[in-house]
């Protein structure tokens, strides 16, 4: 399904963040006030108006010093738990591959958050309105790549033909695993039935602060199973909420603009 | 740089020391990154702090901020001891085979060199340098020793004044662990065969001490030895922290220098020009060339004003009185009242000058005082509640004139590379902000229309220069002012094509003899070239124009043998085809490829008189060696030297300003470097308007390790306070505010037996704008080095305590 993928090469980035403000310049995301609190990684949480951010995680084992870095964000999984969550079929995958979610029918049950086995879904409580890393599919189908990808000096991310990265990132691993990273792997390729966004990872995942092993909840399937085939009838129960929640859209709309003219 | 960015591609080891540069220049990742995958390259972090460069190097070693004289110098003997110079490239390319004068000489006690004596005027110590000669025969020729064994030839010279620096010495001083400074030392030095290409990359790190320029003579030093001067892959490379800082260099806005790195004359020694000329024009190298290129300036500065029988107009330049005026010294005259008024033009010294708070504090003293910035920074609002003044007792009057981003005019920069590039708009400014050159425009039309008006102290310095860069609708004509800059002849305006052109008749005008040929053609002018190389090894040089005359690496006749044949045939800078008899090229070749490659190769560093890269150079005032000094503001004594002083040719501006007793040493335990993030932009007041910037950094903070934090009861976020020498005054000691960032990052060092904690700061926070905090540099001290003065802001001492 997914032709095209996303080499997040967590071996070489840098913690430079363009991708984060990137990703918030295309997508114009507000910025969200912030405060420091011992690490160079913010916003604490993603929200509606953060999808990605770079993680950075710091150890000294035996005088050995790691500082990981890693941007993070949706995966976009092929066995996608939000999608099987979300009981009014907000979620979908498109013919890109990628996971997204349609605003209009998204009522902010907040169970596609919960479910997620990455966390990385932004839920606003204000707003009711779950918001996550879209891959850019406005740009994906007009031809572009992602915004973070294309700001990356360092080559951490690049886009590219599925089979392409994957060797790419083969060859990556084998090369971190020569230099003595016995841990390298490739992250990404079996998880979840795996993701459009595929790691290279110096390092175990928990290091990274990723899942070791992402599961979807075995309470989501089972919800799915169940009310999957219901969907439909749950639509149209939930058809007040949807109506209540266009209303919430366009108040965060109204909200980000002036969010937007306040920077300006 | 003498290499550029791109070329990063072809090092087998790359050292970052002083220069963070993951953090500061990301774009260089992509060529070292390159360099790693493609060849195996390893990359060497060299810092006191284990920064965003150290978390994806090869090797990271640590040192206490300050000692990387000490540190290089290691390297130097670990070099000479294991022979793993490159010896024919230190035969023939450098000086290393010179004889120096019998009486050159160092005290090991005191740690200066034969020739030291009192400046008075100075307040430190200066040098007379009659001993560090090379000795000459009877025609004048300087005496050399190839088998390099004579006891006063420049290579055992240097292995007697580096013999105290073994990597047990060399751990006790800079807090490194032997076994990592050897791992780091025996690494570069592989890069000594040849056929390896060792790159060496560096910042403020290495600048900004009271013995920057030596640090970069260690690199250069390094450098020379292990041949990897001339070659792709190799070379000192100072990377440029702001976007056109090269260019700002190139065009002297150091007070030192004039337009092309050629001396600012002084009264009292270049009375006139042809006094200039005699003492500033070497006998041999490319220097001899420097009177075409002084008149050729004069001729560009006052135009049809300059002729033969006026010297040109050398009387009108203006000339320095012996004095330093640079940074930390200009601000000592102000607060003496010496100084009336100050334009500060995209300058912000109230939040990044070294001691800060004093600075804004001696601004009062100013008449006016005009600010040209993108927004309303901390040194136009030094007389503010916010800046901790009251305004009411402030009578300066500040203006502010609001000023266009890069992005929002037109004109060229040069980047690190020495790549002359032009930008296009991107999209006009807002509101009344204007570009630099409409604003100097304006502001020099108006001064002239005044000084023919009313007069003034000598006007014609202002009435004769030549000025005509008007274009229609009241903008400014760039071509005008790029035609200048490349230079033209006079008689019928035509551009010159390059340097060569350049007369000393006063037949040619020429801005900046360097940037001659960037814009040598109307139509197409080099500096907008936007074609890549298909292939070749990356020089790329029909892309923009690089200094001078389109040259991608300088000294590229280093880069092949005596006889031409390069030392790493897989990707050659210049080499010569035996068969064709001629020199084939991937670069504008460095040397005049019309004579045989023998004669070439005894003068392949063409600017240096003597034509050989120096190992020892008599043209550094604080010593012809580089030697290891402690920072002013220093936790130990000299290990090496036991009475020796901070650089003891270092200017002392102020008295009781740094950290002296041992008392005081108590006072300040801790090692303060200061240092930027990639997330705010030097003194923040762009990034510090920017929501999402600040959103990822908000506030400003302070580093410190795990022991030290568990030790003073501190706890990551919480407040503390840092207190430095600088904030204490009458038995009052003030401080600043900062989050504190407690990380394993950073570990306690042990020097010469005791423990030292290293704590870090960014600075770039200050009271205006979107994100505000404390000024960091209201701690550091206002001293410099000998030959620059730029301030030590990478090294001083502080204490820190908890606060509530
Ligand atoms: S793919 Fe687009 S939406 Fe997703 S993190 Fe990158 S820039 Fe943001
Ligand atoms: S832009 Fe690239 S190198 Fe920079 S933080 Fe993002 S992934 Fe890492």
């Amino acid at each position: 399904m997914k032709a095209q993928v996303c080499l997040i090469d967590a071996s070489k980035c840098i913690g430079c963040r363009a991708c984060q403000a990137a990703c918030k310049q295309w997508n114009q995301l507000p910025a969200v006030k912030t405060e420091f609190t011992g690490s160079y990684e913010n916003p604490p949480q993603y929200s509606c108006s953060t999808w990605t951010k770079v993680v950075f995680r710091e150890y000294n084992e035996n005088g050995r010093i790691q500082w990981l870095m890693s941007k993070q964000g949706c995966m976009h999984c092929t066995d996608a738990a939000c999608k099987l969550a979300c009981p009014t079929g907000a979620i979908y995958h498109t013919d890109e591959g990628t996971v997204a979610i349609d605003r209009i029918k998204c009522i902010g049950c907040n169970y596609c958050a919960a479910a997620c086995p990455f966390q990385v879904v932004g839920f606003d409580r204000v707003t009711n309105r779950a918001e996550k890393c879209t891959f850019c599919h406005d740009r994906l189908v007009n031809g572009l790549q992602p915004a973070c990808s294309a700001a990356c000096p360092t080559g951490s991310l690049v886009f590219g033909e599925e089979r392409e990265i994957i060797s790419k990132a083969q060859a990556r691993v084998e090369r971190l695993k020569y230099k003595g990273n016995n841990n390298a792997r490739i992250y990404g390729l079996d998880e979840v039935d795996g993701t459009a966004m595929l790691y290279v990872l110096a390092d175990k995942p928990e290091k990274y602060g990723l899942p070791a092993d992402p599961q979807v909840p075995l309470g989501t399937r089972i919800w799915s199973a169940i009310y999957g085939p219901l969907r439909i009838l749950v639509v149209i129960a939930v058809g007040f909420g949807i109506w209540a929640n266009l209303t919430k859209n366009k108040e965060l709309d109204k909200a980000k603009e002036e969010a937007q003219e306040e920077k300006e | 740089m003498t290499n550029h960015w791109i070329d990063y591609q072809h090092s087998d080891v790359i050292m970052a020391i002083g220069g963070n540069t993951a953090e500061n220049h990301p774009i260089s990742m992509k060529w070292i990154e390159k360099a790693r995958d493609e060849k195996d390259a390893k990359l060497i972090t060299v810092d006191p702090r284990f920064n965003r460069t150290a978390a994806v190097s090869d090797l990271y070693v640590p040192l206490r901020p300050g000692t990387n004289t000490a540190y290089l110098g290691g390297l130097v003997k670990y070099i000479l001891d294991n022979e793993l110079y490159h010896k024919e490239y230190v035969e023939h390319y450098t000086n290393g085979t010179y004889l120096i004068e019998e009486g050159f000489d160092f005290n090991e006690i005191e740690g200066v060199f034969s020739g030291i004596e009192d400046d008075p005027i100075r307040n430190a110590k200066k040098y007379d340098r009659t001993t560090w000669q090379y000795q000459r025969d009877e025609n004048g020729e300087i005496k050399i020793d190839p088998t390099m064994e004579d006891p006063n030839c420049v290579l055992q010279l240097m292995r007697r004044h580096y013999e105290k620096y073994s990597i047990e010495n060399i751990s006790k001083i800079t807090g490194c662990p032997e076994d990592v400074l050897e791992e780091s030392y025996e690494l570069f030095s592989t890069t000594g065969k040849a056929g390896k290409a060792g790159n060496i990359l560096y910042a403020m790190g290495i600048t900004q001490f009271t013995h920057g320029a030596q640090n970069v003579r260690s690199i250069a030093v390094v450098q020379l030895l292990l041949g990897n001067m001339g070659l792709a892959g190799g070379g000192v490379n100072a990377q440029r922290g702001q976007s056109n800082v090269q260019g700002a260099t190139d065009m002297a806005i150091l007070y030192h220098i004039i337009p092309g790195y050629m001396s600012t004359p002084q009264q009292a020694t270049h009375p006139t020009l042809n006094d200039y000329n005699e003492l500033e024009t070497p006998p041999s190298g490319w220097w001899t060339n420097k009177p075409k290129y002084l008149v050729s300036l004069l001729k560009a500065f006052y135009g049809e004003n300059a002729t033969p029988g006026n010297e040109f107009g050398y009387q009108w330049m203006p000339k320095l009185d012996g004095r330093d005026h640079s940074h930390i010294a200009m601000y000592k005259d102000m607060s003496e009242g010496k100084v009336e008024g100050m334009i500060c033009w995209a300058d912000n010294p109230a939040v990044s000058g070294p001691t800060a708070g004093a600075k804004r504090e001696y601004s009062s003293k100013l008449k006016w005082l005009v600010s040209v910035d993108l927004f309303e920074n901390e040194t136009a609002s030094f007389w503010k509640r916010e800046a901790g003044a009251n305004p009411e007792e402030i009578d300066t009057e500040v203006f502010i004139l609001p000023a266009a981003a890069s992005y929002e005019r037109e004109g060229n920069k040069a980047n690190s590379g020495r790549w002359i590039q032009w930008q296009w708009k991107a999209q006009e400014a807002p509101g009344d902000c204007k570009s630099d050159l409409w604003i100097v425009n304006e502001l020099f039309k108006k001064l002239q229309q005044l000084y023919r008006e009313e007069g003034g102290t000598v006007p014609e310095q202002i009435t004769k220069m030549h000025w005509d860069y008007d274009g229609p609708n009241g903008e400014v004509d760039i071509v005008k002012v790029c035609r200048e800059i490349n230079g033209y002849n006079v008689k019928d305006g035509s551009l010159v094509n390059n340097f060569l052109d350049l007369k000393y008749d006063g037949s040619t005008a020429c801005g900046n003899w360097l940037y001659s040929g960037y814009y040598n053609n109307l139509e197409k002018p080099p500096t907008k070239r936007r074609i890549r190389e298909k292939e070749g090894i990356g020089s790329h040089l029909e892309w923009s124009f690089a200094w001078p005359l389109n040259r991608r690496v300088v000294y590229n006749r280093a880069s092949a043998d005596p006889s031409g044949k390069p030392w790493n045939p897989d990707v050659p800078q210049v080499w010569w085809d035996e068969a064709e008899g001629r020199w084939k090229t991937n670069d504008v070749p460095d040397f005049n490829v019309n004579i045989p490659p023998r004669e070439s190769a005894k003068i392949p560093f063409i600017m240096l008189p003597e034509g050989q890269g120096r190992l020892f150079s008599a043209f550094v005032n604080d010593g012809p060696f580089p030697t290891h000094y402690e920072p002013a503001d220093s936790p130990v004594s000299n290990f090496l030297y036991p009475e020796a002083t901070y650089n003891p040719i270092s200017q002392r501006f102020y008295e009781d300003h740094v950290v002296e007793t041992e008392e005081e040493k108590e006072r300040y335990p801790y090692v303060l470097t200061t240092y930027r993030v990639v997330e705010h932009y030097q003194s923040g007041i762009m990034t510090r308007n920017m929501p999402w910037l600040i959103e990822m950094m908000p506030e400003l903070f302070v580093e410190i390790d795990e022991e030290l934090a568990a030790e003073l009861g501190i706890k990551n976020g919480d407040k503390v306070a840092i207190e430095s020498k600088r904030l204490y005054a009458n038995g009052d000691q003030k401080s600043i505010e900062a989050k504190a960032c407690v990380t394993k990052r950073l570990t306690p060092l042990m020097i010469n037996g005791q423990k030292k904690h290293i704590v870090g700061m960014p600075f770039h926070w200050g009271y205006m704008g979107k994100s505000t905090g404390a000024v960091a540099n209201d701690l550091t001290p206002s001293v410099g080095d000998p030959n620059t003065t730029i301030p030590e802001f990478k090294a001083s001492l502080c204490n820190i305590r908890r606060v509530g």
